[in-house]
């Protein structure tokens, strides 16, 4: 008995879908019920400018998203061929104008990603009713902007998607401490010192309770009490900008709501960007190896092999994420079908040895399954990329040029390419910034600090941002950076922007190339 | 509506209040004009990014895969995503607002408080519409109106108790048919002619060009947005004048002598022979760097005064200062024209001096 929903979905396709379907449970694909829905790019422009949900909270960005998408469709820039949303169930879009034979693709496509997001684990904490969520959020935020005006409810969400990236990734998935509740106040704060006073009369007070040791007793109790308060605060640096925020920015009771309505957002898409290759990569593979051996007429060969190969094209100088994701999990099949892996295989330095090296393993499928099961980019590339895979693919590494302008090819060493590659897709190739002090110069200022791995932030942006923080936090803000190789502070006050390098004079700096983008 | 209608309009009026408080940096960087296409202008607006802690170019890398050596450029900085690969946020490039030019006209009215264009003289020009707006018994089956056709033929089946609510047949007949059919609606319409001067000589550098094209571009935006229909003309003089068009006008260069006169000549026969004043608002605007010869002025100003002053709605001139300095014709005009309500003088310094211009010669509301 399939668990399809099939509603509302024309015949052709409801039989294409139970085919695709069963085909993909064959293979062990493990996936919630998919619905499709069938649109016109004109529908389908507007679900995907709201990021795949039907519903979200009005914002101007998903307007502008709208009509990039819409004017890059009639002038035939780009053309969305599928979406897929992370919920239970799973909902799938297709393009009413595609051909049957790029349906079928999609279909089998949506699988792969299905069976991705249910099973992969940095998935595991997103929340599997967010179609749901989202509608609710739109509804929260309409409320606000009916009761607080439009202007303002928008222009705060402004502030808080500046600040969407500052999340710790990991945080879902590991308790790093306990939370803080703002109207949680310190108890026995003004407990009385006088407890360990023995009763007497007052005539003997002086005899029973001695002074001395009254003072003592009290002196320890302030000691204990000075070990038990938090050295700092926060007391470990907060990668979680926007928790701290929540926990401590002196926000109105609906602001608090809208930042935990985006930080619950991005949450939620997270996971998304930090398996981009892996997800793509897995999705691709699976349309790849049902179309092929499963569905894919004669007849649609052609059709079929155009629309694949175009998927997978890469421009000179661009990584395809699906190209990639693809390829290499073709190569750790290929690898563990051979028993290419293991102390042996790396001890092994004969090429001809190692070229022809098959055990007969045939261990390559429930390998993949695993990798995607617990790897994300990150690992993914750190365990797998091999100098091989490198060189047959013809990877390099780039860098900006800073004489020319230009991006240039910097090297194909096998060292220098993961390097970089492991760079852009740590942290989504996005600065690592924690919250240091919540309370700097004991004046309630924030000191943000930036852990720097040899690339300066756009400053012009910086500033602007920490604008942003500014208006949440409402005291001064300042952020620690590196710039040209000098530790640098960049602070806001309210008025003014300075950038000082620490230990030195501070100027007022207005950022210079303010309108290159 | 749609939701995301709500969301775009919105982005529309931050498009349109950013356009407005940045209007003085594209009026004089000229970043709109070049960019026309029909009935559109695109608007780069980098700004409307959100802004966040984001990696500069500097020290910037990534991967990616294709044939070349070390060393092979494969990309601009600040040129979308020329590269930095996979786990990177999509395309964060230089965003792109299409405008209509009504709206563009209207962005630059509010801003610069220019007054609205009273059309002189009697809208004479009656131009002919032919509006559907009636129905009659007779026409081409094309134009039958099946709604009304229907109603006629069920009421009257109904009145001959031919109809029946179970099996509910409408037929029409021939007396049921009804047609629309249209009316000739007349509406006054206003035509304007724009004429553009500008002195070629030796001394105009492609500068001062680049200023007379951004403020010409201005002027036409707002001219359009006044009046039905805009000719636009165009004459370069040096020591003669001779009308060209608008690719001409702008890239001509010739040297030698300035004799202003010429081009007031052509000016004026050009208006004499196709543009007469009972039907046309006229315009013309003159540009040069003032530097004419001597003993032209005297002609140049007996031909303001007899000539085009009493037919244009406005003669402008914009004086752009040159290398070579600024002349002396803004003064001589400055001197011979006291308060004349239909002219109105501007020294143009630079591109920042294009903003104060324009509102100078359209802030009289002629």
């Amino acid at each position: 008995m399939s668990i399809a929903n099939t509603h509302d979905l024309p015949a052709d396709l409801r039989a294409i879908q139970l085919e695709t379907e069963g085909h993909a449970r064959d293979y062990g694909l493990d996936f919630y019920e998919t619905i499709f829905e069938v649109l016109d790019y004109d529908e389908i422009s507007e679900i995907a400018a709201f990021g795949g949900f039907p519903t979200r909270y009005p914002h101007w960005r998903f307007g502008m998203e709208y009509q990039q998408l819409s004017k890059g469709y009639r002038y035939g820039l780009q053309k969305i061929y599928e979406m897929v949303i992370n919920n239970d169930p799973c909902y799938a879009y297709l393009l009413r104008c595609n051909q049957l034979v790029d349906q079928k693709l999609v279909m089998a496509h949506v699988y792969g990603h299905n069976d991705f997001f249910k099973n992969n684990i940095w998935f595991s904490q997103t929340n599997r009713k967010m179609m749901d969520e989202t509608a609710n959020h739109g509804t929260r935020i309409r409320s606000y902007m009916e009761r607080f005006g439009e202007d303002a409810v928008e222009s705060f969400i402004d502030s808080c998607l500046s600040l969407e990236n500052l999340i710790d990734v990991y945080s879902p998935h590991i308790k790093r401490r306990e939370p803080v509740d703002r109207y949680d106040f310190q108890e026995g704060e003004e407990a009385d010192p006088q407890t360990s006073k023995f009763q007497s009369k007052a005539y003997m007070d002086g005899f029973i309770n001695p002074p001395s040791v009254l003072k003592e007793a009290q002196l320890q109790q302030e000691a204990e009490r000075q070990k038990a308060k938090p050295s700092a605060f926060p007391e470990q640096p907060e990668r979680d900008v926007l928790l701290f925020l929540l926990e401590h920015a002196p926000l109105k009771t609906w602001q608090h709501d809208v930042l935990a309505i985006i930080r619950e957002e991005a949450y939620y898409f997270a996971p998304q960007g930090q398996t981009k290759i892996m997800n793509e990569g897995w999705a691709s593979f699976w349309h790849s190896t049902i179309m092929t051996q499963k569905i894919l007429h004669p007849s649609e060969l052609l059709d079929y092999a155009d629309h694949h190969s175009g998927t997978m094209a890469t421009q000179p100088g661009r990584l395809n994420p699906y190209k990639l994701g693809i390829e290499l999990l073709r190569d750790v099949e290929e690898r563990w079908n051979k028993g290419q892996f293991g102390p042996e295989w790396e001890e092994c330095d004969d090429y001809e040895t190692k070229r022809r090296w098959d055990t007969q393993a045939g261990l390559g499928r429930k390998k993949i399954f695993e990798v995607r099961c617990i790897h994300n980019d990150v690992t993914f590339i750190d365990t797998f990329l091999t100098q091989d895979f490198c060189k047959r693919y013809q990877l390099f590494s780039f860098k900006h040029n800073d004489q020319n302008e230009l991006y240039e090819i910097e090297s194909r060493e096998f060292k220098k390419i993961k390097e970089r590659l492991l760079f852009n897709l740590t942290n989504f190739g996005q600065p690592i910034i924690r919250v240091r002090d919540g309370n700097y110069r004991n004046r309630g200022e924030l000191y943000l600090g930036q852990e720097h791995f040899g690339v300066d932030l756009r400053l012009d942006y910086a500033q602007d941002t920490i604008r942003h923080l500014h208006r949440l936090w409402t005291r001064p803000v300042h952020l620690e950076t590196t710039v040209d190789g000098r530790p640098t502070l960049l602070s806001f006050d309210g008025t003014d922007h300075s950038i000082r390098p620490l230990g030195g004079v501070s100027h007022d700096a207005e950022p210079k190339d303010r309108r290159r983008a | 509506m749609r939701k995301i209608d709500r969301d775009a309009n919105r982005f529309k009026q931050i498009v349109r209040g950013k356009i407005k408080s940045d209007l003085r940096k594209y009026i004089t960087h000229g970043e709109l004009i070049g960019k026309t296409g029909g009935e559109f202008v695109s608007i780069p607006l980098p700004q409307i990014e959100i802004p966040e802690f984001r990696y500069g170019d500097k020290n910037r890398g990534g991967v990616g895969q294709g044939p070349g050596d070390v060393g092979t450029p494969i990309g601009r900085s600040g040129e979308g995503e020329s590269g930095p690969g996979a786990g990177e946020a999509p395309g964060q490039h230089i965003l792109e607002v299409e405008l209509t030019m009504d709206d563009l006209a209207q962005i630059l009215g509010e801003e610069l408080a220019l007054p609205r264009i009273e059309p002189k003289g009697r809208a004479n020009i009656i131009e002919e519409k032919d509006k559907y707006t009636g129905i009659r018994q007779a026409g081409p089956e094309s134009l039958r109106h099946f709604k009304r056709t229907y109603k006629k033929a069920l009421k009257r089946q109904i009145a001959s108790s031919q109809y029946n609510p179970r099996d509910p047949l409408v037929i029409p007949i021939r007396e049921d048919k009804l047609y629309r059919s249209w009316n000739p609606i007349t509406s006054p319409q206003f035509n304007a002619v724009v004429l553009y001067l500008m002195d070629v000589s030796g001394s105009m550098t492609d500068d001062q060009k680049e200023i007379v094209r951004t403020e010409a571009f201005w002027i036409d935006t707002w001219l359009k947005s006044q009046y039905d229909g805009v000719t636009t003309r165009y004459i370069i003089h040096d020591a003669v004048a001779r009308e060209v068009d608008e690719h001409t006008f702008y890239h001509t260069r010739e040297s030698g002598g300035t004799r202003i006169s010429s081009a007031y000549n052509l000016a004026n026969k050009i208006i004499e022979e196709s543009h007469s004043p009972m039907d046309w608002n006229i315009y013309v605007l003159h540009f040069s760097d003032g530097d004419n010869w001597g003993e032209d002025n005297r002609q140049c100003i007996g031909l303001l005064r007899d000539q085009l002053l009493p037919k244009c709605n406005l003669f402008g001139y914009g004086q752009v200062e040159s290398p070579y300095g600024s002349g002396e014709f803004y003064r001589e005009l400055e001197e011979a024209f006291e308060a004349v309500p239909n002219m109105a003088l501007s020294e143009i310094r630079n591109k920042e001096g294009i903003y104060e211009s324009i509102k100078e010669f359209l802030g009289r509301g002629r």
